[in-house]
Formats: structure tokens, C-alpha cells, sequence
């Protein structure tokens, strides 16, 4: 049993009142369950943040418990696995349990957000230290109304019972009577062999609104009065809008009004490519979408317009000639190479990648003198947030955002720029306003999966060791490699090097940033190392982590060298990996990122004269499981995700402009390309749980590449993989 | 402009617009029937598909001028509560992560399984291949189409 600390010097990460509508409201702070840094040894000072309420258990007088889910809903599942922590500890009736979607409020809510599959690991110790305190304080009311002690009584499913007789009261009666209960100062929490609700499969509390096509996403939003409006940005990075036909664009059927926006701060873009756009106004989106048809707009260059090509040669000669932004160097990289007595060198590139959530980009918004009401799909609430109150000029407590379901994030909505687009188009009119991206919008003027490239090179000696590695990756803008990452620690030589590309195409996080590419890359590689080693590519893999766990180069390895030989040793005893099958040619890859350790083996048939992925294995190690299905459902979506955008996605530039706008000729994978079944193993370890919407999509990449080169004895250095080149 | 009669999920219903304008926006802007999805404005994508005359189409291609006199089904008339079941089978799986586009594959799949009552693997691939899921649901959904079957 462990005890947490529900204040610190005196101040409570908790707060309790009563609920206008009759029993408990519990307010508590999401980042109670944070533990301070130590530096130096010494004690660090916990943020004053970290004791702002915002999140809140309702317990009605019913019975009823209402859990404020604060972080957005991407997909991810939280808004049903985060209330399950809390509705464990409460020993609520999970069937009584509902969820509501929290919004943000500046001053009471921080830091909602969902991105890096943080939701389930930063809210962990929070969700249950909330949870448990509300059970010992409908406990501690219940025990007081019956005159015995609380050791005398425990809940089980929202009843309070009397261990030596037969009183029994449910929450939702004896709630209100704890509101006067004074918050313990400490709470226990459960052992994890206890746990009743968590570990169990429960559906997405949102499913049957979902298959019923409830209105809930941001697109889906209506207010009496709004308008809607469509834009136009610059047709290219590096151009800037002059003027328009705008007389003409306004006489045209169904548009009230078109203008000019600019949403730059000062004459500052604030990382926004195109924050000079064409809006158009009215009250139905069909002639709207007509009327941008019809704009001749006048684009000034101002920067230069990039194009593929050239990102490739720039890429190319930052690794040969460039300064390292981020460089690791062990032993020494040069002599051991020199000593070596095979030496490999292969480079693998990756290009831009758009977003492309189902639900494009949308916000809705209401600006008036007295402030700005955002409604919308936003990962990061809080930014956006500020975002509009630095575009209206404002203070921040003037603008509120409520967030809608999110038809996907994948890290397009951690940005604000829609929203303050929305913004600006509403202040300009002067009503409320919900803005729409159309595909072609949603896919230029992004904020891309950076362009890649990296080269690796690996050393062996006489006895097929690898004494030498070196891995040197550049992007547009910036590599996607990581210093400390494995190989390094199992290595003597190693030398990993970062360089940067300077760019105007804007780009940010999408789906394990930087860790999709650099796990296909490094796990694809070190299959050629293995096989060039003569050695079977997973007992290889395991073979280094030996030495990582035995005695570790360097002291920065970012890593548990045992967990993450953990999921391999399960990934190769549930794939049965080492047996063969004719037609079916394996491939393994492992990797780990945002906290969780994921090892997969995929199997490649040829159909048609083309490796098509039949079944994929997988073994994740992401601590305990809240949920298991649906951590399966998102594990086999990753899977999924990776296949399709390592096999068929791309998106080139020439002269500035992104040459694929839709889904013509931007390729997703379809239903007939997805593997036929894929199977998710999970270690059972009982250490605190980590995110998973991440994790799942990495190793996939280099998994499959290393399959198919057993099915078509040709190697894939070059994503998407489905190229004419070597398809 | 022009007056057009349509019947949807059983009712008449009128609207004066552009014979031009896709039938999508006209369920989600002119009758605010919000279940249909915008995805891609070029039936690549399925996010947008309903039935006409039990087939499925995509709305978001689909002008008004040509289907006057049919009769147009979206989710919101599929069944009266969640009960149809591709539905049913859909939060048996647990099939959705962001959900956007299950309106549109639930769309599909029925009208699959109305021509189709056992389809096989082949068969689900070719009625699917329209719908795109971003967050990778496609096993789920195969399974889904399968159980709905046997019911």
C-alpha cells in the first residue's frame, strides 16, 4: 500500500465543496502526482501550478459521479482510461460513472493538453491520490453517521458497507455529508493487485455517440447567427499575398463579405507561414467553396521557393560537410573503424508528411469588445489560448476555449494558427464565426513531419563484434536522431552527429516525432549489420542489450536496457520467431519512445508479385494497463499508421508549393492494404503506466522494411517504400 | 437558386440552393444533419458516404440537381437508436479511436451487408477501400463487418 501526500507546506493539492446540485464536487490539481526534480542533490521548490485545481469529481446526490476529464480527446481514448483511475480509487459503480469533456479557464484549468503521450503517465498519481481522497471522505462521513470508525467500513461499487454488520448507505446519500470532512492529510492508495476497474477492457464512453453521429466534433459546432468562412493562403512557402479581386469575390452568390487578414504580431509571423490570407463570409459552405474558385489574387515572393531537390542536396551536404547542432561521441569512432575488418554504410531518407486528420482543421469563434469565446478541435488549449489573446491584444482571462472532440490530432493541433484565424475573421465582422480548412487547405501551409535524412555506418571485427558505429542525420529543419538513444551504450566507439537545414516550409510534431523515422532508420540498419555479422537480426538486437545491461558505455543511455530487451524476448516467444513458413518472410524492428518500449515482428507474403504485410505481432511495455482493449485498439492503429506512411505517403515540394493537396494524389492506406490481423502483447510488470499513441508506430516502419527485404531480397532505404524505384 | 424536393431518412424535405451544391452540404448546413462528415471534398476518402436508394454513395460529390426523387439515408436515419447491427457490432469492437470517420464506414459497411449478407475478406476490401481511417482502424472494422454479419 503506498501513501501519498495530498498537501505540501500546507497547501492542498485539493479542494473540496459542495455541488450546487446537491452531494460532492472534489477539485483537484493534475500535477500533484509530479515528483520535483532533485538537482545537485537538493530538494527542488514544487511550481505553484502544480497546486491550481483543475480537474473535478462530482458525486451527486444520486449516486451519480461526473469525472471532468481535462485533457483533449484525440482519439487516444483517455476521456474513458483517465476517469477509470479515478473511479478505482472512489470504488465508484463504473456504470454510474460519467465523463464530461472539462474546458479550459484561465485561473482555474492549467495545462490541458494532449501530445508526446503524456495523459496517462503525468496524470497517474493525481487521478488515483483524487480518487482514494474521496473515498476515505465518503467513508470517514459514513462511519461518523453510524458511530463506528472507519476501519469499520469499506466501498465497493459506489455502496458503503459495514464490514461487522449489516448498515450499507450509498454515495450518492452520504455525499453532501462529506463535504464538511476534513481533507486527510495523506490518502492511501491501493495496491495495484487490488485494482477491480482498472486492468478491465470498458468501451469508449463516447462509442455510442460515435456510431449514432452525434454532433461533437469542433466542424459539427452551430450557433444560431454564426457565419461560416473559408480562406485562402499563399499558394507557396516563401510568397505573400498582394491583393485580390475582392469587389468581384463579394458580388458573388452566398458571400456576405470578403477580405484581406493578417494575423501577424508586429509584423512578426509567430511561426505561421501564411498569416496573410483571403476570407470569405456567409451562411452555407458550398458557395463559399465556389467563390474561392473564383479568386485571382496577386502573390509576392518574398522568400525562397524551396523544392525537394534541393531539400535532398542540402540534406546530403549538412551530413557531409555540416556543424552538429547535438553530437555523442564514445571511445573512438575513427581508430575503431579503422580496425575494423567489415565496415557498412547505408543512408535512408524520409520526405514531408502532412497530418491529414480525418476532421480538417476548423475553429469557431466569437470576438466582441468584452472578449473572444473559442470553441474547437485543439490539442493544446491553453497555447491557443494565448495565441488569440496575443492576436486580439487582450488579456488572456478574456478569451475562453471550450475543446470538442478532435477527429484525429496526430500533432496537427497543437498548433493555434486556425484558431487565431477564426479569430481574426470574427473581429472583422463582428459576429460569431466557424471557420473551415478544405482538404487542399489542410494539407498546404501545414506544419509537416520534417523532411530526413540519415546516414549510418557500422564496424564489425574478425568475430563479427560491432566495435564501430557512427549515425549522422539531417532534416529539414532539423535531424531525426537522437544522441542517447539505443545503440548507444552498447557499443565501445560510437558517434552520433544532428544537423539542421534551414527551411521557410514550417514544420512541427506528427505522430512520435522524430522517432518514426529514426527508429525505421536504425532498426532497418542494424538488420543489415546483423545480417552482415552473420547473425539472426533479433538475437543480434539482444546481444547488445546484453552488454547495455551488463556494463554500459557511458552513463546517458536513455533507455532500461532490460525492458527493452523485455518486449523482444516476448515478441520473439509469442511470434514464435525462428520458425519458418513458406510464403512468409519476417522482418523485427524494436524501439522506444514517450516512456513506453515496444518490440513488433511483421510478416510479409507476396501477392500479385508485391510484399503485402499479412500479420504483425507486438509486445509493449507500458506499465500497468488501465485499459486493455482499447491500449490494444491504439497499438494496432499505430501499426496501421506506420504501414500506410512509411509504404505510401509523401509529400513534394517545387517552387514552394506543395504538390500533393488531397487524397488523389496523397496516398493513406486503405482498407486492402491493412494487415489481416495484428496481435498486441502486453509484459504485466505493475510499474506505473505510460502513454501509448505514440509508441506503436515507430518499430512498425523498420519492421516491415526488413520483411520485405526477406520477401524480395531488395532492402528500402527510401520512404514511402512504395516507389517505382523499389516497389 | 431553385426549390428542391428531397426525401431523407423517410421525410420530404425542401431547400432552395444552387443544383450545383453537393448534397453533404446541403444535409449539414440547410437540415443540420451533422452525422455525415466532411473529409476530402473529392470522394477519395468516404468520411461523407449515405445511402441512396440503399447504395452507398458519396455525398460530398454528389450535386443535389440528380437526386431528386430518391430516397437518401444518413446515420442519423440508419436506426432509431444505435440499433442497426453494424452499430451494434461497431461498439461491440470497440471499433473507434477519434470516430470521425466511422459514420462513414458504418454507411458502407451496411449497405454491404444489405446486398452482401456474407461477405468475405475480398469482398469487405473492395466496399472498404473507399473509407479512409487515419488512426488505423481497419482491422476492427473487418471484425466488426464479420460480426455483424452472423447477426
Amino acid at each position: 500500500m503506498t501513501k501519498v501526500k495530498t498537501a505540501l507546506d500546507r497547501r492542498s493539492f485539493l479542494k473540496i465543496s459542495a455541488a450546487a446540485s446537491g452531494g460532492i464536487l472534489i477539485g483537484f490539481s493534475w500535477f500533484a502526482g509530479c515528483t520535483p526534480d532533485t538537482k545537485n542533490g537538493k530538494f527542488v521548490e514544487v511550481p505553484n501550478e502544480w497546486f491550481e485545481i483543475n480537474s473535478y469529481i462530482k458525486i451527486g446526490d444520486t449516486g451519480m459521479v461526473t469525472i471532468y476529464s481535462p485533457n483533449p480527446e484525440i482519439g487516444q481514448n483517455i476521456k474513458t482510461s483517465m476517469p477509470m483511475i479515478v473511479a478505482e480509487e472512489l470504488d465508484a459503480d463504473w456504470n454510474h460513472v460519467q465523463v464530461e469533456q472539462a474546458p479550459l479557464n484561465t485561473g482555474i484549468y492549467q495545462n490541458q493538453f494532449a501530445g508526446g503521450s503524456l495523459s496517462i503517465r503525468m496524470g497517474w498519481t493525481a487521478l488515483r491520490t483524487a480518487g482514494a481522497t474521496g473515498r476515505f471522505m465518503l467513508l470517514t462521513a459514513a462511519a461518523k453517521e453510524w458511530g463506528v470508525t472507519i476501519d469499520d467500513v469499506f466501498a465497493e461499487k459506489g455502496i458503503i458497507k459495514e464490514k461487522n454488520g449489516n448498515r450499507k448507505i450509498s454515495f450518492g446519500e452520504i455525499a453532501s455529508k462529506a463535504v464538511g470532512i476534513e481533507i486527510p492529510k495523506e490518502v492511501k492508495l491501493k495496491d495495484t493487485k487490488d485494482f477491480k476497474l482498472i486492468g478491465t477492457s470498458q468501451q469508449n464512453v463516447d462509442g455510442k455517440k460515435i456510431v449514432t453521429g452525434v454532433p461533437q466534433y469542433g466542424i459539427d459546432f452551430h450557433r444560431e447567427g454564426m457565419k461560416i468562412a473559408v480562406l485562402k493562403h499563399a499558394p507557396a512557402f516563401g510568397m505573400k499575398l498582394k491583393s485580390f479581386n475582392e469587389e468581384e469575390i463579394k458580388a458573388l452568390p452566398g458571400v456576405d463579405d470578403a477580405f484581406m487578414v493578417d494575423i501577424s504580431i508586429n509584423g512578426k509571423a509567430n511561426g505561421n507561414a501564411s498569416p496573410q490570407f483571403i476570407a470569405i463570409v456567409g451562411d452555407t459552405t458550398w458557395p463559399l467553396l465556389q467563390a474561392k474558385k473564383a479568386i485571382k489574387a496577386t502573390w509576392e515572393t518574398i522568400s525562397e521557393l524551396e523544392d525537394s531537390e534541393m531539400h535532398s542536396k542540402r540534406m546530403e551536404a549538412a551530413i557531409r560537410t555540416g556543424k552538429p547542432n547535438q553530437r555523442r561521441e564514445d571511445g573512438n569512432v575513427k581508430a575503431a573503424f579503422k580496425k575494423a575488418v567489415k565496415i557498412i554504410e547505408k543512408t535512408y531518407t524520409a520526405p514531408f508528411m502532412a497530418h491529414n486528420t480525418m476532421e480538417p482543421m476548423n475553429f469557431f469563434a466569437n470576438v466582441t469588445t468584452e472578449g473572444a469565446e473559442m470553441i474547437g478541435p485543439t490539442q493544446t488549449p491553453q497555447s491557443l489560448e494565448r495565441a488569440v489573446a496575443g492576436y486580439l491584444n487582450m488579456s488572456v482571462d478574456k478569451v475562453s476555449v471550450n475543446m470538442t472532440r478532435m477527429g484525429g490530432g496526430f500533432g496537427r493541433r497543437l498548433y493555434p494558427i486556425f484558431g487565431v484565424e477564426a479569430a481574426a475573421i470574427s473581429k472583422q465582422i463582428g459576429k460569431p464565426v466557424k471557420l473551415i480548412y478544405s482538404r487542399e487547405d489542410d494539407m498546404s501551409q501545414g506544419t509537416y513531419r520534417p523532411a530526413y535524412r540519415s546516414t549510418y555506418k557500422a564496424g564489425l571485427d574478425k568475430d563479427n563484434n560491432l566495435i564501430a558505429f557512427s549515425a549522422k542525420g539531417a532534416g529539414v529543419p532539423n535531424g531525426g536522431i537522437y544522441t542517447n538513444r539505443y545503440p548507444a551504450g552498447t557499443v565501445d566507439n560510437y558517434l552520433v552527429e544532428k544537423f539542421a537545414v534551414k527551411t521557410n516550409i514550417t514544420t512541427g510534431a506528427w505522430r512520435a516525432p522524430g522517432s518514426h523515422f529514426a527508429a525505421g532508420a536504425e532498426q532497418s540498419f542494424l538488420d543489415e549489420v546483423a545480417e552482415l555479422a552473420g547473425k539472426d537480426p533479433l538475437e543480434f538486437r539482444l546481444e547488445l542489450f546484453d552488454r547495455a545491461i551488463n556494463n554500459p558505455v557511458g552513463k546517458k543511455n536513455d533507455y532500461d536496457a532490460k525492458r527493452y530487451a523485455g518486449v523482444l524476448k516476448l515478441v520473439k516467444e509469442k511470434s514464435g520467431w525462428g520458425k519458418t513458413t513458406p510464403g512468409v518472410h519476417r522482418g523485427v524492428a524494436a524501439y522506444y519512445c514517450h516512456s513506453t518500449y515496444v518490440a513488433e515482428v511483421v510478416d510479409v507474403i507476396m501477392e500479385n508479385g508485391k510484399p503485402k504485410v499479412q500479420k504483425v505481432w507486438c509486445a509493449v511495455d507500458c506499465g500497468i494497463l488501465v485499459n486493455p482493449d482499447a491500449a490494444k485498439n491504439i497499438i494496432q492503429g499505430g501499426v496501421i499508421d506506420g504501414i500506410g506512411h512509411a509504404m505510401y505517403s509523401e509529400l513534394t515540394f517545387d517552387k514552394g508549393v506543395n504538390q500533393q493537396s488531397n487524397f488523389d494524389t496523397y496516398q493513406l492506406i486503405r482498407h486492402s492494404q491493412a494487415p489481416q490481423d495484428i496481435e498486441v502483447f502486453f509484459v504485466d510488470n505493475g510499474i506505473s503506466p505510460t502513454g501509448l499513441g505514440e509508441p506503436g508506430l515507430p518499430p512498425v516502419v523498420a519492421a516491415l522494411a526488413n520483411a520485405m527485404y526477406k520477401a524480395t531480397g531488395k532492402r528500402y532505404y527510401h520512404q514511402p517504400f512504395n516507389t517505382a524505384e523499389q516497389a | 437558386m431553385a426549390i428542391f424536393n428531397l426525401k431523407v431518412n423517410g421525410k420530404k424535405l425542401q431547400v432552395d440552393v444552387d443544383g450545383s451544391t453537393p448534397i453533404l452540404w446541403v444535409l449539414r448546413d440547410h437540415f443540420k444533419l451533422l452525422g455525415t462528415k466532411f473529409g476530402c471534398g473529392m470522394a477519395q476518402c468516404g468520411a461523407c458516404t449515405i445511402h441512396l436508394d440503399g447504395e452507398a454513395v458519396r455525398s460530398c460529390s454528389l450535386p443535389i440537381s440528380v437526386v431528386q426523387d430518391s430516397n437518401i439515408t444518413t446515420i442519423e436515419g440508419l436506426s432509431e437508436d444505435g440499433e442497426h447491427p453494424v452499430q451494434k457490432a461497431w461498439l461491440d469492437i470497440d471499433v473507434p479511436q477519434c470516430g470521425y470517420c466511422q459514420v462513414g464506414q458504418i454507411m458502407t459497411a451496411s449497405a454491404l451487408l444489405e446486398r452482401n449478407p456474407n461477405p468475405t475478406d475480398e469482398d469487405i476490401d473492395i466496399a472498404m477501400n473507399g473509407n479512409i481511417c487515419r488512426c488505423g482502424t481497419y482491422v476492427r472494422i473487418k471484425e466488426a463487418i464479420k460480426a455483424a454479419a452472423k447477426n
